[in-house]
């Protein structure tokens, strides 16, 4: 199929209303019908924990659950997702209690910049709902579609494991260096 | 921000709206299913329309549907629904790895079969931003005149990246298409041609409908496998991928056998050569190699992606000795891709 080099594109936007449920809160938005979930989230919702990143769907900082499964809201109509279950990281925490996962993020360092975390939060959130005991591989293998500059990985996948636990009821804690790394080789003189 | 063009959105419940909506609107309409290829596309300006129509309302075209002969896919199932799918991993097995080695879980809850099939060609010199490719007065692919990976060639060599096309050309996989005047069923591979720009045979405003698996290509039948390089473990397209399927006779000799290649050539490349080599022939080590040196010469792995061309032809070799290897029950002989098998 060739490419049609002469398209212009539709001279006036059309405009739609339409009912977001977003973290179990309906919000009606009107906005053009080519905005992507992301950017009504953003400027419609005004619910900006939602990052953009690449919004080419190769980094993975937007991600959002629709219906439980974690997509990337740049690649996401808003109007398409009218009528589903959105969930982002403003929904996470219960009042002023943090999520497992949240908790488990900051005290261990997962989150160093915090551009990349909404995004891993959410993923790993529909994570730990499908496989509560998730491997490291396993861990690493769903956040695989997300982009984390800073932090090298290690602490993001302690961090998940530590909530799936908590999550579990389970008490064990990471080990005393993964909080305070290493203690320093002793230098001889 | 990377903001989408304006266009008009439809989004019909039944196939026959659908095609009745693309007979139309004519050259300015699209179909989009996940919209992972076709958004970034837009909002890169590289693909324009003026009515974009979801495919995602239709519940008919994402069903998977498994009589226990012929497989139907619907061509809207996700790629997660694919890989995940009982008798896609039961029957199929090389399949779900080839999907299930695309891109990343997310792009996979919302990525399509049939999107997949149908995705553009890529290029280096066309998968960037807009003013990038202004600097360079755009490329044949586009608005210009000139292929910048082959400047004195009169034609586009963008290379097709799909993982699914390869691995359902091996199986001998058929796709049903669909528009307004009727429908028509042809073999995976006659959707192709050789062209970076007119990559597909296919009418605008026909709908891929549905992939057909034959039941002669199921495990019990038939050993597939797919071998792919990239440069990470998830998110990167192939630079080389191998799809094998192999029959054979009681004997143990290659009855018939099917060598898909992608991204090294603008279309799911079979290597004709080597089939008709290794039929009625034993599939061991000195096949596998004669094979193998057959699919390099066949391949034009060219500087349009990551990694050097002339590494890239190398690893056709390697890659396609793998799944040969792999379809025989011999040790692939390289390390496993990062992806989970």
């Amino acid at each position: 199929m060739s490419e049609p080099r002469n398209v212009e594109p539709a001279a006036e936007a059309s405009r739609v209303t339409a009912t977001l449920r977003v973290n179990g809160e309906d919000h009606t938005v009107v906005f053009p019908v080519h905005h992507t979930l992301l950017e009504v989230l953003r400027e419609g919702c005004g619910l900006t924990g939602t990052k953009h990143g690449c919004e080419l769907g190769e980094c993975g900082a937007c991600a959002v659950l629709l219906d439980g499964r974690p997509v990337l809201s740049c690649l996401v109509l808003a109007a398409e997702a009218a009528g589903h279950e959105v969930e982002t990281v403003e929904g996470l925490q219960e009042g002023n209690r943090l999520h497992p996962l949240q908790a488990a993020f900051a005290d261990l360092g997962a989150a160093q910049c915090g551009y990349c975390t909404p995004g891993i939060l959410m993923t790993a959130k529909a994570l730990l709902a499908q496989n509560p005991e998730p491997t490291a591989e396993e861990i690493e293998e769903a956040l695989a579609g997300n982009l984390c500059r800073c932090t090298g990985y290690r602490k993001i996948v302690q961090a998940v494991a530590w909530a799936a636990a908590i999550l579990r009821g389970e008490e064990e804690r990471p080990p005393e260096e993964a909080f305070l790394g290493s203690p320093l080789p002793e230098v001889r003189r | 921000m990377l903001r989408l063009p304006p266009f008009d959105f439809r989004a019909p419940r039944r196939l026959a709206e659908a095609a009745a909506i693309l007979a139309g609107e004519g050259d300015g309409a699209r179909v989009v299913a996940g919209g992972t290829d076709l958004w970034p596309n837009m909002k890169r300006r590289h693909q324009h329309a003026t009515t974009v129509v979801s495919l995602m309302g239709i519940p008919e075209l994402a069903a998977v549907d498994d009589g226990g002969g012929e497989l139907r896919l619907g061509a809207t199932a996700t790629l997660a629904q694919v890989a995940a799918s009982d008798a896609v991993r039961r029957r199929y097995p090389a399949l779900a790895c080839a999907v299930r080695s695309i891109s990343s879980p997310p792009l996979r809850n919302m990525g399509t079969l049939g999107g997949n099939l149908c995705l553009d060609t890529r290029c280096t010199y066309y998968n960037q931003t807009e003013p990038w490719r202004r600097a360079i007065d755009f490329c044949m692919k586009e608005a210009g005149t000139v292929c910048w990976v082959a400047p004195s060639s009169p034609r586009c060599w963008a290379h097709a990246a799909s993982d699914a096309a390869p691995m359902l050309c091996a199986l001998g996989a058929r796709v049903l298409l669909r528009a307004h005047d009727g429908e028509r069923v042809v073999p995976l591979e006659e959707l192709y041609r050789d062209d970076g720009i007119d990559y597909l045979n296919k009418r605008r405003e026909e709908i891929l409908c549905a992939v057909l698996l034959p039941a002669e290509a199921a495990v019990e039948h038939c050993a597939g496998s797919f071998w792919k390089l990239r440069r990470r473990g998830a998110i990167d397209f192939a630079v080389v991928s191998a799809a094998a399927a192999a029959w054979f006779d009681a004997g143990g000799a290659v009855e018939r056998l099917r060598l898909v290649l992608g991204a090294v050539a603008s279309r799911p490349l079979r290597v004709v050569a080597a089939e008709e080599l290794l039929a009625g022939r034993r599939l061991d080590e000195e096949a596998v190699a004669e094979a193998a040196r057959l699919a390099r010469k066949a391949a034009t792995p060219m500087d349009n992606t990551d990694f050097q061309a002339q590494w890239r032809g190398l690893m056709v070799e390697r890659y396609a000795a793998a799944a040969l290897r792999q379809a025989a029950g011999l040790e692939p002989g390289i390390r496993p891709p990062h992806h989970p098998l």
